[in-house]
This record gives C-alpha cells, sequence and structure tokens, in this order.
C-alpha cells in the first residue's frame, strides 16, 4: 500500500473533502471511495436518478493529423477512418499476442481529430504505447489534463439540460466537442444513461455548482462505481481484462467489426486470427453465487468433482441485482448459461451459477 | 447495568451473569460501510478466544469476527442474518450477533474497556 503522500489529488478534490468523502487510493490517485450517503445508497440513487462521478484519473488523448485515422487503425483494432464525426467506438490497445493492454473509447470529432479515453491505470504505458506506434505517421498526440466528470442515471439527461449546456440530444456512444476545451459523450460505465464531461478545471467547478443546485444529483464513489459496472457486466482492465487475456477470451470480439479482422492491419492482428480459428480454452463468463455471501476477486473456481476451472477476476454485491454479483473465467466446457461451479470462499465451497451479462439491463439511450 | 467490554479487533462484549453477548462495534460498521452478509455460529458451538468465529461482508469487504473469549455459543441473532443493515443501524444493540456462555470468565480483564477501545480507534 502506498501512502496518501505518493498519490496524486484530483483537480477537485477540495470539494470531494467538502462533501465528506472517504478516500482510497486506486491507480495513484487519491480518490473517492464513498460519500456519507454510502455504497448501497449511491449505487441505487445513480440507477433511480443522477449520480455525478470525478473520473478525472482517466486520461484523454487528443490525436490529430492527416494520419490520425492511419494510426488509430493500426494501434487499435478499429477503422478509425469508417467512424463518423461524433461516432465514439469501444476498443483496446493490444500487444502482439492479442493480450489486452488497455480498452478503450474513441471519438472522432473531425476528418483528422479523434479523442481516446484510456484507463488511469495505464495511462502512462498508454501513452507510451501510442507514441511509439504513432513514429512515421503524421499526426500529434497530446494528454490532456482536464477535469474528467461523468453524470449517470437515468435523469441524468434531463439533469444536464436544466444547467442549459448543449449536446443532451446526442445518442448513446456518440460525442462532439461543445465548446474549446471540453469534450462531451452520451457514454458510461455504469450500464445506465449518461454524460462524460472533459472540460477545464474552472468550468468544471460552474457546471458542479449548478448540478447541485438540483436535489437529483448525488455524488458517487469508486465503490458504486464498481459495483455499477459490475452489475452492468463491464469489464474493469487490470481484473477482467489484462494482457493475459485476448477479447476473444473476453467475449469482446463484438468490439472488432469483420472486415477490421479481415483486412488485419492492427497490432496483433496474427494472434488474433489465430486464436478466433482455435477458439478459446476459457471464456468469460457472469457468476451468481447460491445464497448471499459475496464471492471475491481472485476466489478460484472448482468443478464438482474438484478440478480447478477457472478464476473470479470481479466480484462483490449487485445492490439493485440484490444478490451477490461476479465475472471471472471458466473452462470452456463449463461456460453455458445454467452450468454450475464452485467457488473457494474462507475454505468453503460455494456452489455458483454461471450467470447472463449483464446481471441489470443496460438502459442506454440508443437515439 | 452489565458492563461492555471491547477488543482490539473491534468486537463489544457485554456481560450478564456468565452471559456474554457479542457484537461488532459501531465503529467497525462504519469502516465496512454497508453490510451484506452476516455469517453466525451454531448454536452449541465451542469457541476460543481469537478463534475466525463468523465473517461479516459489506459490498466493498469482507471481514472476520473474532471469538473475545472462551465459551459455548448459547443463542444467536438470526435476525442479522436475514437483514445485514441491522448490523449498520444498532451495531451496539439489536445488531448483536450471538450470546455465549463463558467458560473461563478470568479473561474479562484482558479486555479493554470504552475509555481504552476510544483510544485505540482515535
Amino acid at each position: 500500500m502506498g501512502t496518501e503522500d505518493n498519490l496524486k489529488q484530483l483537480p477537485l478534490d477540495d470539494l470531494h473533502k467538502a462533501a465528506n468523502a472517504r478516500f482510497g487510493g486506486f491507480a495513484g490517485w487519491s480518490m473517492p471511495i464513498t460519500y456519507p450517503l454510502g455504497v448501497m445508497k449511491e449505487h441505487l440513487h445513480t440507477r433511480e436518478k443522477a449520480g455525478l462521478f470525478d473520473i478525472s484519473h482517466m486520461q484523454l488523448f487528443d490525436v490529430a493529423g492527416p494520419q490520425a485515422a492511419a494510426l488509430l487503425s493500426r494501434a487499435c483494432p478499429l477503422d478509425a477512418s469508417a467512424l463518423q464525426t461524433g461516432q465514439s467506438k469501444y476498443t483496446f490497445f493490444l500487444n502482439d499476442k492479442a493480450g489486452i493492454l488497455d480498452d478503450l473509447i474513441v471519438t472522432r470529432l473531425g476528418d483528422e481529430h479523434f479523442m481516446v479515453v484510456a484507463n488511469a491505470g495505464n495511462a502512462a504505458a498508454d501513452e507510451a504505447h501510442l507514441r511509439g506506434v504513432a513514429k512515421g505517421f503524421d499526426c500529434k498526440i497530446d494528454a490532456l489534463d482536464r477535469v474528467f466528470l461523468a453524470i449517470q442515471g437515468p435523469q441524468a439527461v434531463n439533469v444536464l439540460r436544466d444547467t442549459g449546456i448543449a449536446g443532451t440530444d446526442l445518442a448513446f456512444m456518440n460525442g462532439f466537442e461543445p465548446k474549446p476545451g471540453w469534450f462531451m459523450s452520451r457514454s458510461g460505465y455504469t450500464g445506465e444513461d449518461g454524460f462524460e464531461i472533459g472540460l477545464p478545471e474552472a468550468d468544471a467547478r460552474v457546471l458542479v455548482e449548478k448540478l447541485f443546485a438540483d436535489e437529483r444529483v448525488a455524488w458517487i464513489g469508486l465503490a458504486a462505481r464498481d459495483s455499477l459496472r459490475l452489475e452492468a457486466g463491464l469489464c474493469l482492465h487490470g481484473h477482467d481484462i489484462t494482457p493475459d487475456y485476448d477479447p476473444v477470451d473476453a467475449g469482446l470480439l463484438w468490439a472488432i467489426a469483420k472486415p477490421v479482422r479481415e483486412t488485419a492491419g492492427f497490432i496483433g492482428a496474427a494472434a488474433l486470427l489465430a486464436k478466433i480459428a482455435t477458439g478459446s480454452v476459457k471464456k468469460r463468463v457472469g457468476l451468481k453465487p447460491d445464497g448471499r455471501q459475496p464471492v471475491r476477486t481472485d476466489a478460484e473456481l472448482f468443478d464438482a468433482d474438484g478440478n480447478k476451472v477457472g478464476l473470479v477476476t470481479s466480484g462483490g454485491f449487485g445492490p439493485s441485482a440484490g444478490f451477490p454479483v461476479a465475472m471471472g473465467y471458466v473452462s470452456k466446457e463449463l461456460s453455458a448459461l445454467g452450468s454450475k461451479v464452485f467457488a473457494e470462499v474462507r475454505g468453503n465451497r460455494v456452489p455458483v451459477d454461471i450467470h447472463s451479462l449483464p446481471f441489470t439491463p443496460h438502459r442506454y439511450h440508443k437515439g | 447495568m452489565a458492563a461492555t467490554y471491547f477488543t482490539e479487533d473491534h468486537e463489544w462484549v457485554r456481560v450478564e451473569n456468565d452471559i456474554a453477548t457479542v457484537g461488532i462495534t459501531d465503529h467497525a460498521q462504519d469502516q465496512l460501510g454497508d453490510l451484506v452478509f452476516v455469517q453466525l455460529p451454531d448454536v452449541g458451538q465451542s469457541l476460543s478466544k481469537g478463534d475466525a468465529t463468523v465473517v461479516v461482508e459489506s459490498v466493498k469487504a469482507a471481514s472476520d469476527v473474532y471469538a473475545p473469549l472462551d465459551g459455548e455459543v448459547t443463542e444467536v441473532n438470526d435476525a442479522t442474518a436475514s437483514d445485514p443493515s441491522l448490523v449498520n443501524s444498532a451495531a451496539a444493540s439489536d445488531g448483536w450477533l450471538w450470546k455465549m456462555k463463558l467458560s473461563n470468565p478470568d479473561q474479562l480483564t484482558g479486555l479493554l474497556d470504552e475509555a481504552g477501545y476510544k483510544a485505540i480507534i482515535g
């Protein structure tokens, strides 16, 4: 455990302190984990109203230039030139073995202009990787220093509209730059409708003050962000996806269009195509433990005969689901819905059903 | 009034005659956050001081509850198993976990009083 002193502070740290957040270290940042509302109510508030998350630990990269699309189509399993202006796409950086270095959202902002949103824990490695790939491409990469806020939940659109902000008519997985220094997309990582907004600190303080004039808005900490994304079946890089897993194992091939696979111009293409041909021996699945006791990250999974068949990569309790939820990898033979495995929890074997993902239905605004 | 004792592992113990009621402290529930699972021992189970007896789990984390004293479980509070949030809302009263008959009441002198417990949690 690092000491608090080693952790970077969010630009709006003072606002979280004023809101009586409890802090913890995550990916090198001192992050608000919970607020006085508590993780359970924060989670449910987001599903019912509008939750505001400070996700400034995440990294925005501005990629611009005549070969910006070509660079991103090399660095990611993506045809960036086929994206419409305003369109966002979930994608990855892969290594030569098709292992997942990070998962990303790429948004096309103009003919020669893209925004890449990357995970906090991989920000430095992603930047080095992208700059390495970019050698020889005519384009410029800027790691942006902005406040990044997510507002999520069924009331997010109404709350934002009431502040007078432009962009509330976006459809899900679309984004734009509403004004200089701003980036806004209809997206998020909770399974709910919502928006993510990158903006300068001074503007962020004004926006936050406006948002909190609305009683539908509450700060939501990282603990509820985790339970929300787990219920929504969304992967956390470093746990559910890592360089040891590829998009075939992870069940994320849907994010890689067929023509992109056929053209095979991206890093990791050869390995990915070989993997598609041979198939996975393990699959990412949803896991529903019997009873009320959560099965946590890193719990080992066994078959009825006691053979090790997999691993839990994220596990906890689903406040909206009302039962423990988890995901992880199991051998392909046991990956079908309704199969039963057993998780090792403190010396006991807890029966666990292979369950569909997500645990709570997505409610995105498809437009 | 029954005397209340505390452990460094954040259990409280209230003793009447030879029967001790055991729970986790308000500080412990506050640190754990919203509880979602409470395990209870079996009535008749024999406990030794320091045994990891049951586990309580919040949305965020799992935590052991240790036997504060030697003895035998005489009663468990099923209400906490069916509604773990009872431990959050009333850790020191209705959210008790189990009662035990002490086999070695002299061990009480090794526990903390309220002032001593407050000193360690700061």
